[in-house]
């Protein structure tokens, strides 16, 4: 597939088409591609899922292990995100160290996913001050068409709510034979997502494709969740140098709740 | 610019025969180590090879068959630099005798300054071509140094305004069309110019956004379908429908 | 002696339920997946390509580069991130196993990579990983003689038996479980893998072999339709 990113040429033309409100697709700026939620990809993980959004494709599988509290937090159980940018999902990507953005897609799918709430960890206790669950969270993008945090988000989210709490054995290590006890502890009807906002030249605009993505000047990533009707922004990171205006911050804050409300919908089908 | 496209047409090596929409009917998806046909009769072509009486495919594609010439059209995979194709490139590097060009292959392009069309300063180099520039060139050379690239002919050279984008390399042929006809059609109806790369990337400058927006979807449609026969009425079709 | 039942509930050279599709990864040259069971293997192939760092290069020929991993979820003990010593092994003899069915003069100083993950593993991962690779070679239009089938023979005590899953795997009675992967040039008598763990008699590997040339062929049709699928749908 292309080695070749996105030309400065290129890039022209998306400016100028985005300030008219066009892409090539068809779509809105503020548009997703279609949305396909694939649950229990993995039946060896204790939740998975996979979800493509256009032709963007992310695995996720949820993995618990036994852990030990951190000292400062005794009564919580552990959330770990990982993942790696694998050279399958994209001639971009290599095998070898990570790269800034196979460091940096994990650390935003945990701080949209832990700051939400969503998981209540204090039910991920065992024995207090001594034994909890550690959820792991792997982040694997299949094939990279562009806003791959958003997309790793649902994935994440989806397959946290497909997981379950293995058995325990007598000796205390877990059962993987025998009946899961439950759902993990979830505190949240709704799926929190994120919203990255990308801006080229004047125009912010939504889930781009990879060669859209490649054009932009930055972007910045909005972790949402809502709560008894209000929405809350758990998260945030600008990436990229060139900044964003208080309008367009003002101009994102008005988007969030109709584009959650939006997603949200979208994706109770795959229920 | 517009003389690339019969260039590309005549000059590529997998430029589809005059009789494609008839042949078509007769193609077969063939899979690697398949018997195509068997009888002393038959010569391998291209993706094809002889074991005893039987000429077997040596590719996943179409099997044709051109009189007794027996070919495995590819429909995937990554761009095999040919002789005098014309290709879409970018400017990665400039060296003291010429530019470094990505053309989405295997080996990067070459374009040394003799190869330019006009004579150019040493000192004065990216002027003519800066790193990230895009280019139309053809290629004069393949070899294991890598791809050798010219820009001495009509059409050739730097791209100024418009767009490229990627298509898989091997539905160019489809998306030129029999004589250049499908590519005539798609230009007609948008009124806009196009350079098809034998190497995938498709240069589009329009009259509008919407015209050059409607000229990259039409391609993308025939790039998607380029299996399906009578491709050329389905476009047609699609141009009263979009 | 009571007749030997598999775990499995399958007969003895029964394959479990077998898929296969191409183009799978959008972005890649070439993609496949293959499953056998509950064990799941995509694979990708990006090229021929660049190859760096240059002295790597070979003038007369690309080179094959494969990458076998087990996603961590894969498996019910998360597996750590990053290739292990199994993964490099299983790695390379994937290479060997493709090797011999490809002509990779075409692209002199080049590279092509393929890479095989497991999306979820019951044994038979190298197997599997083999046939998605055959397949996404053949998809990427890389020339090649053949297709590679792969599978899985062995023992469950003394009985041979084909496609073993994980708790065959792990079958302990008697002289135990016998793991006997083999990959070959499809439709010859040419293997390309060739694995052993366990305990066989070298009368038992010859009766092993021939269940595994008919079991290869079933894999074959497998392989064959998801090719021809592309272009027909």
């Amino acid at each position: 597939m292309s080695s070749m990113e996105t030309s400065n040429l290129t890039g022209r033309t998306f400016r100028k088409m985005f300030a008219e409100g066009k892409r090539f697709d068809g779509r809105g700026l503020n548009d997703f591609r279609a949305i396909e939620v694939t649950y229990n990809v993995s039946n060896k993980a204790e939740g998975s899922a996979r979800v493509k959004v256009g032709k963007t494709d992310v695995a996720v599988g949820i993995k618990l292990e036994i852990g030990t509290p951190y000292p400062d937090s005794p009564d919580k159980g552990n959330i770990m995100v990982s993942g790696d940018l694998l050279p399958i999902a994209s001639p971009r990507f290599e095998t070898g160290p990570p790269k800034f953005n196979a460091i940096e897609l994990p650390r935003l799918v945990d701080r949209a996913i832990r700051e939400s709430g969503m998981l209540d960890l204090h039910k991920l206790v065992i024995t207090p001050g001594e034994k909890v669950w550690t959820v792991i969270i792997d982040v694997y993008p299949l094939n990279d068409d562009g806003n791959l945090v958003d997309v790793a988000t649902l994935a994440a989210v989806a397959a946290l709510k497909t997981a379950k709490l293995p058995a325990l054995k007598e000796n205390g290590k877990i059962d993987y034979h025998a009946k899961p006890t439950g759902p993990l502890p979830l505190s949240s009807e709704t799926y929190p997502i994120t919203l990255t906002f990308y801006k080229l030249g004047e125009s912010i605009f939504l889930d781009p494709t990879r060669e859209e993505e490649e054009a932009c000047d930055s972007r910045v990533a909005l972790g949402l969740s809502k709560w008894n009707g209000k929405y809350m922004i758990n998260s945030c990171q600008k990436g990229g140098e060139t900044p964003f205006t208080k309008a367009e911050l003002e101009k994102m804050m008005d988007l969030l709740p109709g584009k959650f409300d939006e997603i949200n919908e979208r994706l109770k089908k795959f229920l | 610019m517009k003389n690339t496209i019969n260039e590309a047409q005549e000059l590529g090596d997998s430029a589809e025969s005059p009789s494609i929409e008839e042949t078509v009917k007769k193609r077969r998806v063939v899979i690697p180590g398949e018997v195509i046909v068997s009888g002393e009769d038959y010569l391998p072509g291209d993706g094809a090879r002889r074991v005893g009486a039987d000429v077997l495919a040596c590719k996943f594609g179409l099997a044709e068959e051109a009189g007794r010439v027996v070919k495995v059209l590819a429909l995937t995979g990554a761009f095999v630099p040919r002789r005098n194709n014309v290709v879409i490139g970018r400017v990665t590097n400039i060296t003291f005798n010429g530019w470094v060009v990505d053309i989405d292959a295997a080996q990067s392009g070459f374009l040394p300054i003799d190869e330019s069309p006009r004579f150019i300063n040493k000192n004065e180099m990216d002027q003519f071509l800066a790193i990230g520039d895009v280019i139309v060139a053809k290629i004069w050379s393949v070899n294991v140094r890598g791809v050798d690239l010219s820009l001495k002919s009509k059409g050739l050279g730097k791209i100024e305004g418009g767009f490229i984008f990627r298509v898989i390399p091997n539905r160019v042929p489809r998306i030129i069309g029999k004589e250049g006809s499908m590519i005539t059609l798609i230009k007609d109806k948008t009124g806009c110019d196009i350079t098809v790369g034998q190497n995938g990337w498709i240069w589009i400058q329009g009259p509008t956004t919407d015209a050059e927006i409607k000229a990259r979807r039409a391609i993308e449609f025939i790039a998607d379908k380029a299996y399906i026969t009578g491709l050329t009425e389905k476009m047609e079709e699609w141009f009263t429908q979009n | 002696m009571a007749e030997f039942k598999r775990p499995s509930g399958r007969g003895m050279t029964e394959i479990r339920k077998m898929s296969a599709k191409v183009g799978v990864i959008p972005n890649a040259d070439g993609s496949a997946m293959f499953s056998f069971g509950d064990t799941i293997a995509i694979a990708a192939v990006y090229g021929p390509r660049l190859l760096h760092p240059q002295h790597m290069q070979d003038p007369s020929t690309a080179i094959l580069r494969v990458n076998y991993d087990l996603l961590s979820f894969s498996v019910y003990e998360r597996k750590k991130p990053g290739p292990s010593r199994r993964s490099q092994e299983i790695s390379k003899v994937t290479e060997w196993a493709l090797l011999p069915v490809l002509d990779l003069k075409e692209f002199p100083n080049t590279v092509i990579d393929v890479q095989v993950y497991i999306l979820q593993a019951d044994a038979g991962t190298r197997t599997a990983g083999i046939n998605a690779a055959s397949l996404a070679l053949a998809h990427a239009g890389i020339p090649m003689k053949n297709l590679v089938t792969s599978i899985s023979v062995g023992k469950q005590d003394k009985n041979i038996v084909v496609d073993l899953d994980k708790d065959e795997e792990d079958y302990e009675e008697g002289e135990g479980a016998t793991d006997f992967p083999i990959a070959k040039v499809a439709n010859s008598d040419e293997y390309t893998l060739l694995q052993l763990d366990g305990k066989i008699e070298p009368s038992e590997v010859k009766k092993a072999l021939t269940i595994a040339d008919e079991a290869c062929e079933k894999v074959y049709e497998v392989q064959k339709r998801a090719l021809k699928e592309v272009v027909e749908q």
